[in-house]
């Protein structure tokens, strides 16, 4: 805990002057008043949290065991929902895209290690460089799926026309089936990548030299230096990395819903986007199964959350 | 320091790294400066198929003034404000209040309290959807900024109270402790004590609650329906179905949104990374 500053007594003083002048309060708070206080100054953002985020979750559980069109009245068809879900050959491309965004999100993680030693120099104008690496991050998603929309375009997208270079093939990576969804990883991999640099530009700044000036000496160079004192002193920036990087892929939406619609023929779809499309889309609404598409997606995610705090958790013990 | 630094190196690979480092950036940002080129070429290169060389003359003027008078992008800009100055004063302040109560006080229930905003801060938006859009039709919100505003400030309040609370951890506790035997008000504490010195987290949180909403198009298009409340994010992807093939248009339009919170970052850079990286060094 670290010690008070002269600024802190100062403050404290001038606090203190100001209470003693101030007249007894009722006695029933006076008495109380440190075990009224925490509640009352969590209520305000307790209750907009619960109304807006704790309740609709139960709210949603709930709308998944209901036929419902959002307007009309809910019938009440048990787990009808799951069972067609498992029927339901979108839900399984959507499932499979999931995980293959999972799975390839997470390069997000050693390649922003990458760049982050590779920019970790001190020479001219490198605050800068840093910054401009950063960039993608900064911008929306929208604006990072027509980017790339425009990047990836047959005949005038940028990357189309350097394969035609190379290969003399033309390919439309958004319209091809095999390509859509590595193509619209690959767009979510620029800003996720500059996360992950972020982070591990901070975690380098504060690594032990000292440590590591000893590890050189001791003749541990690259690879091994890297691996055996650097990542273990990593630690905290590899997990926030990887946690943002899992949350990021299970929600990727934006993206999909920006560069393809879930198209062509729905190959494209996540999960959080297939379930958008049955809950609110021309097809018409389908609340309850859309509610079930989410709780998939809910239970999915929970497990990595879990994951996350148990870890935060033996932490704070540690604390 | 890891890697050695270049200037202990070899002398070529001290000049290798000078030459590398501006080509490597380039390459990293070729697609955001093909957008930004695009943005100023006259629409006649398009059409004749000059899509990657020199632009044949700067229209970036013609292009940024099209764009601004014959689509509703300036009208989308002023409701993404709108949306997203209230929510980060919201989110801001309510959870200096809870990250107060759950770093200063002892109860049962705090770990707990703290990990549902925690874990709420990390579920999938699905899972939300439905409810939030019947509550907000139903209060007569929907397609209104009020709507967004409301939604946006309680989720925001998960991650801003997690962020709070660590930042209010991290203060000497004897600061309160004193301040208590001096018979200061809890309120007063927190009021005259504890705020004043909350100001940079406040800062760091507030440039990052900018970017955050200003950025979200996800509920931009579940609880927003018409022109009159669109955020610039749901307003850019309507416009892009009407410019089909426009790209000089789309580009200008792409780079006219993402200025806003580009400006932000570039102004308030040390905020920002600090909010960003919170957790990464210790945790």
């Amino acid at each position: 805990m670290p010690a008070l500053s002269s600024t802190h007594i100062n403050i404290l003083s001038k606090v203190a002057a100001m209470s003693s002048t101030v007249s007894a309060t009722s006695g029933f708070w006076k008495r109380n008043q440190q075990r009224l206080a925490p509640w009352l100054f969590l209520a305000p953002g307790m209750i907009m949290f619960s109304i807006y985020v704790i309740i609709p979750i139960f709210q949603s559980i709930w709308i998944s065991f209901y036929d419902w069109d959002g307007l009309g009245p809910k019938t009440w068809i048990g787990l009808g929902n799951y069972a067609e879900l498992l029927d339901d050959e979108a839900f399984y491309t959507s499932l499979k895209n999931n995980i293959l965004w999972l799975v390839l999100y997470l390069l997000a993680v050693p390649a922003g290690l990458a760049v982050a030693l590779f920019l970790n120099q001190t020479v001219a104008g490198i605050r800068l460089y840093k910054s401009l690496f950063f960039f993608p991050f900064v911008i929306s998603q929208v604006v990072v799926g027509l980017i790339f929309t425009w990047f990836y375009a047959p005949d005038f997208g940028l990357l189309s026309a350097l394969i035609k270079t190379l290969t003399g093939e033309n390919v439309a990576i958004l319209a091809d089936e095999r390509y859509v969804t590595l193509g619209i990883i690959a767009a979510g991999l620029w800003p996720q990548i500059a996360y992950c640099m972020i982070l591990y530009l901070t975690g380098l700044n504060n690594i032990n030299p000292e440590q590591v000036e000893a590890a050189r000496m001791d003749g541990a160079r690259g690879w091994s230096l890297l691996w055996n004192i650097i990542l273990p002193q990593l630690g905290p920036a590899t997990f926030i990395a990887i946690v943002v990087t899992v949350i990021g892929a299970l929600r990727s939406f934006d993206l999909v819903s920006i560069m393809t619609d879930g198209g062509p023929y729905g190959s494209s779809r996540v999960l959080s986007f297939y379930m958008y499309e049955q809950a609110l889309s021309e097809y018409g609404y389908r609340m309850g199964y859309g509610a079930a598409i989410a709780v998939v997606l809910f239970m999915i995610m929970m497990v990595f959350i879990t994951l996350f705090i148990v870890r935060m958790l033996m932490r704070e013990r540690h604390a | 320091m890891f890697p050695t630094p270049v200037q202990k190196a070899a002398p070529w690979v001290r000049h290798a790294y000078t030459i590398i480092l501006p080509i490597a950036l380039i390459l990293w940002l070729l697609p955001l400066i093909g957008v930004a080129i695009t943005s100023v070429r006259p629409s006649a290169d398009l059409a004749a198929g000059n899509y990657f060389g020199i632009p044949s003359r700067f229209a970036g003027i013609d292009n940024y003034t099209a764009v601004f008078r014959d689509s509703p992008i300036g009208w989308y800009i002023l409701n993404s404000f709108k949306v997203t100055i209230p929510t980060v004063i919201g989110a801001v302040g309510l959870a200096c209040l809870s990250g107060f109560a759950l770093a200063v006080y002892k109860f049962r229930a705090n770990l707990l309290i703290f990990f549902l905003f925690v874990a709420g801060n990390f579920i999938p938006f699905q899972i939300l959807m439905v409810p939030v859009r019947d509550m907000t039709l139903r209060a007569g919100l929907y397609d209104s900024i009020s709507g967004l505003v409301l939604f946006h400030i309680a989720f925001q309040t998960g991650f801003c109270t997690l962020f709070m609370r660590n930042f209010i951890t991290s203060l000497p506790f004897a600061l309160i402790e004193s301040a208590r035997v001096e018979g200061v008000s809890e309120w007063r504490i927190f009021r005259y004590i504890v705020l004043p010195l909350m100001r940079p987290a406040i800062a760091a949180l507030s440039v990052l609650v900018f970017t955050f909403i200003w950025n979200d198009y996800f509920w931009a298009t579940v609880l927003v329906q018409g022109q009159h409340a669109m955020p610039v994010t749901a307003g850019l992807y309507s416009l892009n179905g009407q410019w089909i093939a426009a790209w000089h248009l789309v580009s200008a339009g792409s780079i006219v949104a993402a200025m806003p919170p580009v400006l932000m970052f570039f102004l308030m850079q040390k905020h920002f990374i600090a909010g960003l990286t919170l957790g990464a060094t210790k945790g």
